[in-house]
């Protein structure tokens, strides 16, 4: 008991819990729901616990659990959980996000409802988990772990080509986890420890060793965010994908990727880390205008919001590898951003597909007429989305491009012509955005289908509305935000400080 | 709740601890109108929404009176801290106002032209909404009209560019969501694009500008390490010259998109196609002269290059020149006024950049009276025709049978098309008569407003750039020209329509705040006459000596303009008013007299074409073939699926068949049927027959036994 | 007296007799009897070798012979009666089930 008694390993494993009542729920779909809802609820509230017992002024690992796990032949495997500035938004923003997916799957999944809930609780049990590993292997574990459900979240509930996107997504995500595998052991053979937090303080990796270390984990993860130009993927994977899935595809598993590279490539490789910033920064770039211009081409809605999150995050590495506080701690908001934003895009595109079974956006136009508080919403994520100042895109977009202007002349990118071509991706943000709010809101009602389309129903605005509330939030006072993750990252940028230094 | 946030905001005295109220009170305003509009409804619904966004705005309005009075005393001006807001390392930019003499000046335009239209609003939408056919909306106009004060407040009472950036972006939207007020109307006569497509164009076009201002932003950030006003005037000197320069040039790109100068001024004549108290308000009066505001408050950063300066007033300059050409030929009343505006934009920008920071802040102020008055009364002249067009119930049924010309006719009317109008004066002659003051001015007439606000730029253009002087001042005669065009053609010769004959003058709603600013117009150059100099010296407490030097009166420059305005008056009347056309249909007499140079000024010199021929569609071509010949077709469909997923597949057919079948299996295969094939060998013994078994156990014994004998 | 090389001869020749029975016929029953022949020429060569080398063990095992051959017979009739009940027949080439 006192095992699930500590906060962390309490906030991993609480979802579990559900999972082992809705084994007993096979013939009750109803109690399945309210079951899964209720795990998701407790563990949001498990996670404000936790938020209460951290302490935002502590740059370094708090509420750390660690018990030896597999320990054989030398190898030292420990079950480490911790938390700290990097992670702790984003374990909030799982907990956030899960009940508020499973809420909108009420009338979206019909089918095998107890499963469906199972592996939704599941996933949330390694998303959680990947966040607060400590041990790389432990890392390890939960990160393969999420494939599992989400393959079959995609696989059995998505849409007509549920099968090939499930298993691009899995096969694609293997491919890179399986270089992190090789440099996993690496590490855990050549420095003996699998311990993030020791092998951070120990250092002193090769710096040739470091750069092909820093590859091979960055394989992984490049491919997770994804970034350009091992995102093909994603599309797929998100139009198949049922809506809740989208939501927690979008809002929590791409920024695993992203976490990745601030959990380990950063600290545990500095030196490739400044090197390679402009390779880094560079594909980051790509992908912000890339995903930018493809998005602007889209016909189906839904891939255009996936296209969409390639262009932003494409900002949170650029943010990351400016290596500056700025950069990161933008990058980090700019990932509670995209989760919020992007979420409640794939919600709202779930609200109309729920509707009219149809996402083509040829099909709609006018929908304003017809369905004003949706399209008012649609219009607040859509400018949250673009980054229009006064909500929570432009905070993070704003110091991400900031940080990665300081971060360029003189700094490990090298140019500013990375924050500036970047910073063409809001232009491009806006067509893109604008147009697809332009197809399915403005102009007359041409389609009759549409005419007697219902607005939201009160379901529907609880879904949303804690979203746009954060939107608000975080635009107009991100103190708090920034405030918990402040001191870890500046302990973090030291590093780089007197690497640059030595680097130029 | 909004109490306790203001008690937060330390003491500094005077009425300033107010000042976050001229964003709170609109706010306020919207808020209520969301929640009220479910409960009040039709006629009491109406007054309530523009009662309380009339209440909001008004209020501000006290509240910026109170900031000018509290400056009486402290003409250095405050800063008020709000809330902290972005902070991170040495990044820290908190929601701060500041209140001095030039954030106060906006205030008092923003809210008090505001005001006035917000109340003539209350008369146009009433019947706006009900010949768009959609009455809901009302509600929703003043909700968004409310939310563009907030907006604009933030703009002109930020103390960092961040946080103006914040008022910026602000009313960039507020511009989107106003121009496609009417979204669901298809491209007609009078837009030329549909609503929807001028937002989107407005928003954009904003969006390029805006992405100079964050690059602009960078590079101060990483100069001075601050973005707050007075920490980066501070740091000027210390900032190496060129960047200093690509800092203000950047800003020349957010100025060119928010204050529509060439060449990103190609969304305001396409967003006319907002309610007319919208392009009173926004585009005219007080969004698009941000970019004039913003060059003002960075007056220590633009002095300090002069190639800058230079560039600045070259833009404002040919700007000028050039969107008053496009004025000339056009015959919608709105358009010409959004091309005017244009112009006055460049005379205000070019001002500024000459250095001349308080002409530009002059005009700007005179000019949100007079573009405000003759916007507001090209409403009411609108108004007036398609009431007699098409009157409402509340009008009565004198004019039915225009009723009977069908939906085919309906189609035909656009109540903005100055020739179908004609004679006006004696149908709606309270509003021929603001309207004419509204000219006067701007053709600089003095002792107009215009009049004073203008020389002060031609003066000093005249020291500071020849060729700008030029430029302006040929402008100049081209406005004078334009608006004696407008004018003739619209209030005076005879109605050249049915609805011209009848047309009917608005409600005191309306009338009463166009008086108000007629007056403005007219008394406005008091503001700064020549010689006592009174905006020049309230604009040097914060500008300083140095950016702020009073202008001399020159009597030339007075002289040749006005003169030059006369003329073009004249001339102007010698086209359109000894004989006034009688048709609607008839020709423009400038039209046979210039020719090619007409239809390229009619056709607005085909900007909007090269824009759609050289970006927009090379863009969006750009954008397909990315997606779907490089995206999907290449990267996703060849060389995943085809490449990697059916070269994945090949392979493992290949270890498969070949590989795994012919070798590996072959050889457990092969073990499996040769153990077969022996034991049917075998089997064949095995008959079954006692017999054969039995002969075989004697042959065995035979065998044995002579093996035993023989052998052994 | 008659040599033992008679004895031996006659037992020769009955064995080959019931051999050669036990291969060539095909009813069971004259298979038994033949079996029963080769039992019995080798007795007659145990009783001719007992008397020659004036020893009884070889009377003893004649004895011995005589009872498996009785429980033999009885055992093999039963089996005979059992399968002619089963396929109304005692021909053994119709009895190849046991063949591979």
């Amino acid at each position: 008991m006192d095992f699930l008694l500590e906060p962390l390993n309490l906030v991993t494993f609480t979802p579990f819990l559900g999972v082992l009542v809705l084994l007993f729920l096979k013939e009750r779909e109803d109690l399945a729901r309210w079951v899964s809802l209720a795990t998701a609820l407790i563990t949001f509230g498990v996670s404000l616990y936790v938020l209460s017992l951290f302490d935002p002024s502590n740059p370094g690992l708090q509420l750390e659990y660690t018990a030896p796990w597999i320990q054989v032949a030398g190898f030292n495997i420990q079950y480490a959980l911790g938390i700290d500035g990097l992670s702790i938004l984003l374990v909030l923003l799982t907990a956030f996000l899960t009940p508020i997916a499973i809420l909108s799957t009420w009338h979206a999944v019909e089918e095998r409802v107890r499963d469906f809930h199972l592996f939704f609780l599941l996933l949330e049990v390694g998303m959680i988990g990947v966040f607060l590993a400590q041990d790389l292997f432990l890392f390890y574990v939960f990160w393969e772990f999420t494939l599992v459900p989400m393959y079959f979240l995609i696989g059995i509930w998505g849409g007509g080509q549920r099968m090939y996107a499930a298993i691009k997504f899995f096969l694609y995500t293997m491919a890179g986890s399986i270089l992190m595998l090789l440099a996993i052991l690496w590490l855990g053979i050549n420095q003996g420890s699998f311990s993030v937090p020791d092998l951070a303080a120990m250092g002193g990796i090769p710096a040739n060793i470091q750069y092909w270390l820093f590859l091979a984990f960055a394989a992984a993860f490049a491919i997770k965010v994804p970034m350009w130009p091992l995102h093909s993927w994603l599309p797929d994977a998100h139009v198949q994908a049922p809506t809740a899935g989208s939501v927690i595809l979008a809002g929590v598993l791409l920024k695993m990727g992203t976490y990745g590279f601030l959990r380990f490539n950063l600290p545990l490789f500095p030196q490739a880390a400044v090197e390679l910033a402009p390779l880094m920064g560079f594909l980051a770039v790509v992908g912000i205008l890339y995903g930018a211009i493809v998005s602007y081409s889209q016909k189906d809605v839904k891939k255009l919001v996936a296209y969409s999150s390639i262009s932003h995050l494409g900002f949170v590495v650029l943010g990351l590898f400016a290596l500056n506080s700025q950069g990161i701690q933008g990058a980090i908001l700019q990932m509670v951003n995209h989760g919020i934003s992007t979420g409640a895009l794939f919600l709202l595109v779930g609200f109309i597909y729920e509707r009219r079974h149809t996402r083509e956006m040829d099909e709609f136009g006018g929908l304003w007429k017809i369905m004003p508080v949706y399209a008012v919403i649609t219009l607040i994520v859509s400018l949250s989305s673009m980054g229009l100042p006064g909500l929570n895109g432009f905070v993070g977009e704003f110091t991400i491009l900031l940080g990665a202007w300081g971060g360029g002349e003189g700094g490990p990118l090298g140019s500013n012509l990375y924050a500036g071509f970047a910073a063409l991706g809001v232009i491009l943000a806006a067509v893109y955005m604008l147009f697809m709010f332009q197809k399915l809101f403005l102009g007359p009602v041409t389609n009759k289908k549409n005419e007697g389309l219902k607005d939201l129903n009160l379901r529907e605005l609880a879904i949303i509305v804690p979203l746009l509330v954060l939107i608000f939030w975080i635009g107009l006072y991100p103190k708090p935000f920034f405030d918990l993750m402040g001191p870890t990252v500046d302990n973090l940028v030291q590093l780089f400080q007197s690497g640059t230094m030595a680097l130029h | 709740m909004l109490a306790a946030m203001i008690s937060s905001i330390e003491e500094v005295g005077g009425f300033f601890t107010s000042v976050p109220l001229i964003v709170f009170l609109p706010l306020a305003g919207l808020l209520l109108n969301i929640i009220l509009g479910a409960i009040f409804k039709d006629r009491w619904g109406e007054r309530a929404s523009s009662g309380i966004a009339i209440a909001a705005v008004l209020g501000a309005f006290v509240v910026s009176v109170l900031q000018w009075l509290s400056l009486q005393g402290h003409h250095e001006g405050v800063t008020v801290m709000f809330k902290e807001w972005i902070q991170i390392g040495d990044l820290d930019i908190p929601w701060e106002f500041r209140v001095d003499t030039l954030s106060v000046t906006m205030m008092l335009v923003v809210s008090g032209v505001g005001t006035l239209i917000h109340i003539y609003a209350a008369g146009y939408m009433h019947y706006d909404v009900r010949y768009k056919e959609d009455p809901a909306s009302y509600r929703r106009f003043f909700i968004y009209l409310n939310l563009f004060i907030a907006m604009m407040m933030v703009l002109v009472s930020g103390n960092s560019y961040l946080m103006l950036f914040v008022g910026w972006e602000g009313v960039g939207l507020c511009s989107f969501l106003l121009i496609g007020f009417w979204y669901s109307r298809n491209p007609d006569a009078s837009t030329g694009i549909g609503n929807s497509f001028a937002a989107k164009k407005a928003f954009v076009a904003n969006r390029v500008g805006d992405f100079g201002f964050l690059i602009a932003m960078f590079l101060t950030f990483w100069a001075t390490g601050t973005l707050s006003f007075a920490d980066v005037f501070e740091h000027v000197d210390a900032i190496a010259p060129g960047i200093v320069l690509a800092i203000t040039l950047f800003m020349l790109l957010g100025v060119t998109g928010k204050s529509a100068q060439l060449p990103l001024y190609v969304w305001l004549p396409d967003a006319m196609a907002g309610p007319t108290p919208v392009s009173a308000l926004i585009h005219a009066a007080t969004m698009v002269t941000a970019g004039v505001y913003l060059v003002a408050r960075s007056a220590p950063l633009f002095a300090a290059v002069p190639e800058a300066q230079t560039a600045v007033a070259l833009v404002g300059g040919i700007t000028a020149l050039f969107a008053a050409t496009i004025a000339v030929a056009q015959s919608d009343i709105k358009k010409v006024l959004a091309y005017s505006t244009i112009s006055q934009l460049g005379f205000m920008v070019a001002a500024v950049g000459m250095g001349a920071f308080v002409a530009g802040m002059f005009h700007l102020v005179t000019h949100a009276f007079f573009k405000a008055l003759l916007f507001l009364g090209s409403g009411a002249v609108i108004l007036a025709l398609e009431r007699a067009h098409h009157p409402l119930e509340e009008d009565g049924h004198e004019h039915d049978h225009h009723d009977d010309h069908g939906q085919a006719a309906e189609h035909h009317f656009d109540p903005q098309d100055m020739r179908i109008m004609g004679g006006l004066r004696k149908q709606i002659p309270t509003t021929y008569w603001v309207y004419l003051v509204g000219a006067v001015a701007l053709a600089g007439l003095p002792p107009l407003a215009g009049f004073f606000s203008k020389d002060e730029i031609l003066a000093d253009a005249l020291h500071a750039n020849p060729l700008v002087y030029a430029l302006l001042t040929a402008a100049a005669f081209l406005t004078a020209f334009y608006m004696g065009r407008q004018v003739l053609l619209v209030f005076f010769g005879q109605a050249r329509s049915e609805a011209a004959a009848h047309a009917v003058e608005s409600p005191r709603v309306m009338t009463i705040p166009l008086m108000v600013l007629a007056g403005l117009s007219i008394f406005g150059g008091a503001l700064n006459l020549p010689g006592l100099h009174g905006l020049t010296h309230w604009l040097e407490y914060t500008l300083g000596h140095e950016f702020a030097h009073a202008t001399e009166f020159n009597i030339t420059v007075a002289l040749t303009s006005t003169l030059l305005a006369l003329a073009a008056i004249y001339l102007a009347w010698l086209l359109y008013g000894r004989q006034p056309a009688t048709d609607a249909k008839a020709q423009d007499p400038l039209q046979a007299r210039l020719g090619g140079l007409w239809r390229a000024m009619q056709n607005k010199w085909w900007v909007d074409e090269i824009y759609e021929a050289l970006i927009i569609q090379p863009y969006r071509r750009l954008a397909a073939f990315f997606a779907e010949t490089v995206d999907w077709r290449f990267w996703h469909d060849w060389v995943h699926d085809s490449l990697t997923g059916r070269g994945f597949r090949g392979l493992a057919r290949f270890l498969a068949n070949p590989v795994d079948q012919g070798v590996i299996d072959g050889i457990a295969n092969g073990l499996a049927s040769g153990t077969v094939g022996l034991s049917k060998v075998f089997s064949f013994f095995q008959t079954g027959f006692v017999r054969n078994y039995a002969l075989m156990v004697f042959l065995g014994v035979v065998a044995m036994l002579g093996y035993l004998v023989f052998f052994a | 007296m008659i040599p033992v090389s008679y004895y031996f001869a006659l037992s020769a020749i009955l064995f080959t007799l019931g051999a050669l029975g036990v291969l060539i016929r095909k009813n069971a029953i004259i298979i038994f009897m033949s079996v029963e022949l080769m039992l019995n020429a080798a007795n007659l060569l145990f009783v001719a070798f007992a008397r020659t080398y004036e020893a009884l063990d070889g009377q003893i095992y004649v004895f011995f012979v005589i009872a498996v051959a009785a429980a033999e017979v009885a055992v093999g009739l039963a089996l005979i009666v059992a399968i002619y009940r089963s396929k109304q027949s005692i021909d053994i080439d119709e009895l190849s089930s046991m063949k591979g």
